[in-house]
């Protein structure tokens, strides 16, 4: 391809205008963060210098800054109002009307959604998924933590787990493709998990098929918790080294065993972390998408609620269908969002 | 997190910076290059539109989507009018959101028959012009029409296509092996019994295509439906007058399962025929370059899965012979399909590019440069250039020829792009018939 910049010249033309346009904007946030309060400080500054000296009253100014703050808050706000609360009640609305939201449908979305048993399938998958997922990388990120605190290499040992952190689930979904990867015994392996059956003696097996306990499902959430347990580790890594070095001392004096530290001082220490570890995870899990679709866009019986709200939507042309899927998905979202607000909230109060 | 030091991290932003303008450069790129050869611009004096812009998008990318432009290159220089044609891998879903948004293009190529149905009953789409509708009758059988036909108005006019009803096969190996080009039902499976009967796998196939895992199963139970059905029940069976567990569908999937399912004739190159639903659909056949395995059956577009310096010929190292009929007496059933060129807006100088595409000018422009098949009666045999595309235009012009669209682009997409893919899916993973007829019947929208 040769390139011509002439040819080209409206799109580094566009590219700078959106360069100014954004130096104008973050300079002009910047000022207005930075230059207006210190001018409306001087004046009260010279208000209350100029009221002491007459003796008068002093007036509160707290109005101007209550419009400072709206002014603050107002994109914000706005922006949360067309990006997420406008979707959210369209979708809702949507997931009441017919297949291309001409006509109110009622509940029928989601008498279709329990009634079909491929989308009741889609339904367990996801709750396999919310299940295993939090459970295991938060189990493993935890025993990872504490494994290696202190450890000799301990930098190193973290950078290995906490990697996979760095790539996309697409990647990781290819990676992984691999490693699940299938040739017929007569020929050679190109997938680790076939190569070392082979290696062992056994047959190579199709894994993605294998719908036998779920196999399949599970060797595609062993995916996630690959991505996920290095967060696990990293948060709770910190955690651990937040426990006052002297609770710790006071347990060994009083002759505790690395069990008994564990469960009584370890765990209740970092309790607000695991929760925070676990909670993050769960919604994580609850939208898991890529690592579906990359792997087996939900063939096999392998799809969750994610996946086929896409297909739904945008490849059925289901709206109503794929709107119902996402209500759902919301819902299933809320109790946990509360339970974090609330557990926020006591933490606060606490401390 | 570690914070990041300084000079790293604006490294760091430099390089997105740098990716940043990277990518806005690497978004253009037609090829001025190539331009066309200086011919007559009087034949184009009918669509002038000087100055004018007509916006396209399509499924169709890469090397495909040079040559379309290249294909056009001479009618845009001399009517004036740019078209502005962009290529996408999520074209389904992405021309949805783009109508939703009210971002439609001018025109884009619908390879779903269904597709165009739905956009059209959304009032989405503009009937074309009477210029247009006088072009395409003219040049496109009825057949071919009905398929861009809603209400009827006719939306488009069809334009690229393909022939579905092939077996590839390696003439080279026929010869040394002493194996004759089957031309029925019966010497077909007489064949693949000899071929099993050496202790080798006579059939490949492969139906993993990322989100659309399943279709090449789909079309063998529609070319099956051909065979061991008449067309008119093949119809009934796409427009949903018959339920999809119809014994009659049943009959023509065991017909497809008795090759498919049968471990004796597949997956040469692969493994059992489990391995058929994981095995990537553009190296199904590919094992018939080896010598494991002898039949594949796929469409004319298999031309292009392979590999560099393959010979495509009669004579060569691979070719296609028709995927012959059970019953001979039914005529020459043939399996197809093609995209439409449909018109979001009805501005004159959109209207002209639709009828432009649908003249034999620009079917024999782009027959010329080659990987090219159309219906179009007006494209010139000569004109087309690979033998296996020969063949399929020659296919398509035969009158004693009963085509058929391809019924997963007919069905709502809900059974034709999902469930008869994934009931294809499961089908090819074990489940027996009955069921995976039950479980696509039973999510038909009602």
């Amino acid at each position: 391809m040769n390139f011509d910049l002439a040819d080209h010249a409206d799109k580094f033309l566009m590219l700078g205008g959106g360069l100014i346009a954004f130096v104008v904007l973050v300079g002009g946030l910047l000022l207005v963060l930075d230059v207006i309060p210190t001018k409306l400080a001087e004046r009260r500054t010279v208000r209350l210098a100029a009221a002491v000296e007459a003796g008068t009253p002093i007036k509160a100014g707290r109005s101007r800054e209550g419009w400072l703050a709206l002014g603050f808050l107002l994109p914000a706000v706005l922006l949360l109002a067309i990006g997420l609360i406008f979707p959210a009640i369209r979708t809702t609305l949507l997931s009441f009307r017919n297949k291309d939201s001409s006509e109110w449908a009622g509940f029928d979305n989601y008498t279709w959604m329990f009634a079909q048993p491929d989308i009741r399938q889609v339904l367990f998958n996801t709750l396999i998924w919310v299940l295993v997922v939090p459970t295991l990388a938060t189990a493993i990120g935890l025993l990872y933590a504490i494994m290696v605190d202190k450890a000799r290499g301990e930098a190193v040992a973290k950078a290995l787990i906490f990697l996979p952190m760095a790539i996309s689930f697409v990647g990781a979904s290819i990676i992984w493709k691999f490693v699940y990867a299938y040739r017929s015994g007569d020929q050679e392996q190109i997938g680790l998990l076939n190569q070392i059956v082979v290696w062992l003696g056994g047959e190579p097996q199709q894994w993605l098929l294998e719908q036998g306990y779920k196999l399949n499902t599970l060797l595609l959430i062993v995916i996630l918790i690959w991505i996920q347990a290095g967060f696990a580790m990293v948060i709770l890594s910190a955690a651990i080294k937040a426990i006052p070095a002297e609770i710790v001392e006071a347990a060994r004096i009083d002759g505790t065993n690395a069990w008994q530290m564990f469960w009584r001082v370890t765990l209740p220490a970092i309790r607000p972390a695991v929760i925070v570890v676990v909670i993050t995870i769960t919604i994580g899990t609850l939208k898991v998408f890529d690592i579906v679709r990359t792997m087996t866009n939900g063939n096999y019986e392998t799809s969750v609620i994610a996946n086929e709200m896409y297909n739904q939507s945008f490849r059925y042309g289901e709206t109503g269908h794929g709107s119902a899927l996402a209500v759902f998905l919301f819902v299933l979202v809320i109790p946990i969002v509360i339970f974090q607000i609330r557990n926020i909230r006591k933490q606060r109060s606490e401390a | 997190m570690a914070v990041i030091s300084g000079p790293r991290q604006a490294i760091a932003v430099a390089s997105a910076l740098g990716l940043v303008l990277t990518a806005a450069a690497c978004g253009g790129g037609g090829d001025d290059d190539n331009a066309a050869a200086t011919g007559d611009c009087s034949v184009y004096d009918a669509y002038k539109h000087e100055g004018t812009e007509v916006s396209m998008y399509a499924s169709i990318r890469d090397t495909e989507a040079d040559l379309l432009e290249q294909s056009w290159a001479e009618f845009t220089e001399c009517t004036g009018i740019t078209i502005k044609y962009e290529g996408s891998g999520e074209f389904e879903a992405q021309l949805q959101v783009r109508v939703d948004g009210g971002n439609a293009p001018d025109i884009a190529f619908i390879p779903q028959p269904g597709l165009i149905a739905r956009f059209a009953e959304a009032g989405k789409l503009k009937a074309v012009g009477a210029e247009t509708k006088t072009m395409a009758e003219a040049n496109y059988s009825a057949d071919w029409l009905k398929y861009a036909t809603v209400g009827g108005q006719l939306y488009g006019a069809p334009f690229g296509s393909n022939v579905k009803s092939f077996v590839w096969y390696s003439p080279k190996t026929f010869t040394e092996k002493g194996y004759k080009v089957p031309t029925t039902w019966d010497e077909l499976i007489a064949l693949s019994d000899q071929i099993a009967a050496a202790g080798e796998k006579p059939w490949c196939a492969g139906i993993e295509s990322g989100d659309a895992t399943g279709w090449p199963a789909t079309d063998w139970i529609e070319d099956l439906m051909l065979r061991t059905q008449t067309p008119e029940v093949y119809d009934q069976w796409v427009n949903h007058e018959i339920p999809f567990n119809d014994p009659k569908v049943a009959e023509a999937v065991d017909k497809a399962g008795s090759i498919l399912k049968n471990d004796k004739y597949v997956n040469g190159g692969f493994g059992d025929s489990k391995s058929i639903s994981t095995t990537a659909f553009q190296e199904g056949g590919l094992p018939i370059l080896e010598g494991k395995c002898a039949l594949h059956r796929q469409a004319s577009f298999y031309a292009n899965q392979w590999p560099e310096g393959t010979k495509v010929a009669e004579d060569g190292d691979v070719y296609a012979f028709y995927f012959p009929a059970v019953d001979a007496a039914g005529g020459k059933p043939i399996l197809g399909a093609g995209e439409f060129t449909v018109a979001f807006t009805d501005r004159p100088e959109v209207q002209a590019v639709q009828t432009y595409l649908a003249s034999g000018e620009h079917a024999n422009a782009r027959g010329k440069l080659g990987n090219w098949v159309s219906a179009n009666k007006k494209l010139d045999i000569n004109n087309v250039q690979n033998p296996i595309d020969k063949l399929s235009v020659g296919i398509l012009q035969d009158s004693t020829t009963v085509f058929r669209f391809d019924g997963s682009d007919l069905m709502p997409a809900s059974v034709g792009a999902g469930t008869f893919w994934k009931g294809m899916v499961d089908w090819i993973n074990g489940k027996d018939t009955a069921s995976t007829l039950t479980y696509i019947e039973g999510s038909w929208p009602k």
